[in-house]
């Protein structure tokens, strides 16, 4: 069996070829790094919709030069319209939930540490990985193209509500073939999804090293884990309901589309559709990709945090459990996002449960956090900077959901930027810096050569002090009664609150311009950084046995074997007060 | 795998030689798991899209202008096709594990059960061809009614995915024909699990397309 049994082996050759190398690579590190650069794209455009939004919410009548040219018809003169607002609020929130949140996180950092960590040459499928990035890539080129059609982009807002969504071009600009290329690029995005997810499942399951059962991996790759499991669920359902969308707008069904709607003073030739169903099957994707997008970081922030505070978190098992049950909760919860929708009441309190459900498992994971920091003399850097701010932003816009997840508080706040300012907070900017944090982290194993760190702590403080500038004063507009999706506040109820959002706009555009300097940092130590050695920080995973960068199956063709649980901090090791997962040797506890 | 093939041990050669096989056996070993877990996480992953599409239909069906479709009888032909496919692939399965996981004396007849297999899986699809001919015929199109819409839309998504079973009967069936050793159990026992799996989705769809809840 031996022999035949070879060249059937997951293991591939090594790659020749610049189009096999770096393009239609089936190493999981490349398509790591395409994963990253694609989130990096996206994160930058989407920051920059997010600019012009700002813009125009406070000075709405402002010229802005070169706008013209994207959007005739959206910006005659470079002044933003209602509509074309709308449009880049759409383009904003996909961009970034989906090609940035989704990607980052899980995808790119996950795709290059998850089979290194466990000790595997490469992902069980190396062909479904490529496949997975490239349909990704497809849905990211589908999305962009809305940019450039005559039609524009949608205006629906990255949930895409039915029936609006699903009637075609009387819904508005962009409603016609933008909102198509929406539907297409989502429906290519789950497929992509679900391919990596399958990949991620199947290879921590049966690709592990010798020695490396499932509670000595490290927490980021157990987070990388219970993401793919929600993944493969919530992708599966999010992906028929695009299909339902497309067949609404171009087959002439009636799945969402009710009877006698009338828009834009024509009725609709459909009848007794659901708007309802959209809602149902677009939230029971929506609300596992908020933990899609976060237990990644939350695992990378408990790997890095770990390492800096040179000892062990309080519990391994109980962070484990905390991020496998807010997984398991994240499907029992997504109707708290439909308290407005006229849905039952009854079922409203039954949704209410487990949200508030979901605090526990949290909060622990908060507790575990802040109680290891308590008596370690913490090591800052850049990496553990921003892993301390994911556990600020992760508090500060999670106490809001205490709040939202009571409907009778909830339909106060739910169409006020109180909401923008919650899941910014909680979904974005603390999965952001998770991000960040593992930039830092494993820029040197990525690269082989090291980040700046003065510039890395100057980004840190600026983006810290920064979102909070930006995102807090959300909450109290939200409070105040201030409308989300409105595109200006001018001359109506809102104007005496127009210092508030021109403070928010100048604190954007600083924190925005700030990234400027991680992209810098990124892009000058990727050439002229200091080389790194193989364990920068004298870490204890598998990652930081093999060179960086690591050459193309990762161990050389050895088959490590692991010893020990991966946070071995704070012994007496051969090298140092660490003892790495493949050293045979043994652990003595120092100080007891 | 501890190692049972005889070299020389005392040859750096020959225990370089080991090592490379063993570790090989064993990439294979893995890459045999993962394969097998593979199939099973993907048909987790389609149950649950059939389960959003089935809850859309429940939700649907509850609305005011439901009228509910009668099926062309074909389909009930098509359904006892696909449960027959199912039975002969189990057939030439078993008459491969039965002996040796390598080309062993029963390939022949595995792949006579297996090319049987395929016939009946494009039947299948040429039913299914019917069916919707038989529903045209009768002028109910995909937007006619909503029972129809999820009635083509079943049927389509369903066919893609034995599309995707008939290739791997294909390539089964290919490499049955030329006998080589790179045959290997666990893609004949997926192939299977997969097909049968099929088989069930079918009949659960029929069903749910056929009955009013």
């Amino acid at each position: 069996m031996a022999e035949s049994s070879v060249e059937q082996a997951h293991v591939h050759a090594p790659p020749e070829g610049f189009i096999r190398k770096y393009v239609f690579s089936l190493d999981h590190k490349v398509i790591g790094k395409q994963y990253y650069g694609l989130a990096l794209a996206a994160v930058f455009t989407g920051m920059f919709l997010s600019w012009l939004m700002r813009i125009h919410l406070v000075w709405p009548m402002l010229k802005i030069p070169g706008l013209e040219l994207l959007s005739k018809a959206g910006a005659p003169g470079g002044i933003i319209t209602p509509e074309y607002y709308l449009s880049l609020m759409t383009m904003h929130g996909t961009l970034m939930v989906f090609f940035v949140l989704t990607n980052a996180p899980f995808a790119a950092f996950g795709n290059y540490f998850l089979p290194i960590q466990i000790g595997a040459e490469d992902m069980a499928f190396p062909r479904f990985n490529m496949m997975s990035f490239w349909t990704t890539f497809a849905a990211w080129l589908v999305l962009m193209l809305a940019f450039f059609i005559p039609d524009g982009p949608p205006i629906s807002g990255w949930t895409s509500y039915a029936p609006l969504s699903a009637v075609g071009k009387d819904a508005g600009p962009g409603m016609e073939y933008g909102m198509s290329l929406w539907g297409i690029s989502i429906a290519l995005f789950c497929i992509g999804s679900l391919l990596g997810a399958l990949n991620f499942i199947a290879t921590t399951l049966d690709l592990r090293a010798k020695g490396m059962t499932l509670m000595r991996m490290p927490l980021c790759t157990w987070a990388w884990f219970i993401t793919s499991c929600i993944a493969l669920l919530a992708f599966a359902v999010l992906l028929p309901a695009c299909i339902l969308l497309i067949l609404d707008r171009h087959a002439g069904t009636s799945f969402f589309i009710p009877a006698g709607l009338v828009i834009s003073d024509r009725v609709q030739p459909h009848a007794g559709g659901s708007p309802l169903l959209w809602q149902h099957l677009f939230w029971f994707f929506g609300h596992p990709e908020v933990y899609i997008a976060i237990l990644p970081s939350m695992g990378i922030i408990s790997h890095i945090l770990v390492n800096s505070l040179r000892k062990p978190l309080l519990s391994h098992r109980v962070v484990i459990y905390s991020m496998m049950s807010i997984g398991f909760l994240s499907y029992m919860v997504w109707g708290h996002h439909m308290f407005l929708s006229g849905m039952n009441p009854t079922s409203a309190l039954a949704f209410s449960f487990p949200t508030l459900t979901i605090t526990i498992p949290a909060t622990v994971l908060t507790l575990i956090w802040l109680g290891s920091l308590y008596g370690a003399r913490i090591q800052i850097n850049s990496a553990s900077l921003f892993s301390l701010g994911f556990i600020s932003m992760f508090v500060a816009g999670g106490v809001s959901g205490f709040f939202l997840a009571q409907p009778s508080i909830d339909i106060y706040l739910h169409a006020t930027y109180f909401v923008v300012g919650h899941f910014h907070m909680v979904m974005g900017v603390a999965s952001l810096f998770g991000v960040f944090a593992g930039t830092y982290f494993w820029f040197p194993k990525m690269t082989g050569r090291m980040m700046d760190e003065t510039l890395g702590k100057l980004h840190f403080w600026i983006t810290f002090v920064g979102t909070y500038c930006i995102f807090m004063p959300f909450h109290y507009l939200g409070l105040v009664g201030n409308v989300r999706r409105y595109q200006s506040f001018v001359d109506d109820f809102m104007a005496p609150y127009i210092g508030w959002h021109k403070f928010i706009t100048i604190c954007a555009l600083i924190t925005g311009a700030g990234q400027l300097i991680f992209l810098y940092n990124l892009i000058y130590s990727r050439f002229k950084g200091k080389p790194a050695p193989e364990n920068p920080w004298n870490a204890t995973s598998l990652e930081w046995t093999i060179p960086s960068p690591p050459p193309w199956n990762n161990f050389g063709g050895k088959h490590p074997v692991v010893y020990h649980d991966p946070y071995q901090y704070g012994v007496k090791g051969s090298k140092g007060d660490f003892v790495m997962q493949d050293s045979p040797e043994q652990v003595i506890v120092s100080g007891d | 795998m501890s190692s049972t093939i005889a070299t020389p041990v005392n040859s750096q050669a020959g225990a370089l030689h080991q090592a490379k096989r063993n570790s090989a056996v064993l990439a294979a070993r893995q890459a045999d798991r993962a394969s097998r877990s593979g199939v099973w996480v993907g048909l987790f992953a389609m149950t649950m899209s059939f389960a959003a599409f089935s809850s859309a239909l429940f939700v649907r069906e509850g609305t005011m202008d439901w009228t509910h479709l009668v099926l062309p009888p074909v389909l009930y032909l098509n359904t006892l096709i696909l449960l027959a496919s199912s039975a002969t692939l189990e057939v030439a399965r078993r008459s491969m594990t039965a002996s040796s996981p390598l080309a062993s004396p029963d390939s022949g007849r595995a792949r006579t059960w297996v090319f049987l297999t395929l016939l009946l899986g494009l039947a299948f699809c040429v039913g299914q061809l019917a069916a919707w001919r038989d529903l045209r015929a009768q002028g109910i199109y995909l937007a006619t009614n909503p029972n129809s819409s999820f009635f083509y839309l079943l049927t389509f998504i369903h066919a893609l995915h034995v599309f995707a079973g008939l290739a791997a009967l294909v390539c089964l069936a290919g490499r049955l024909t030329a006998g080589h050793s790179v045959l290997r159990r666990t893609f004949f026992e997926n192939t299977a699990i997969y097909w049968h799996f099929m088989a069930v989705l079918w009949v659960y769809l029929f069903l749910l397309c056929r009955m009013k809840l």
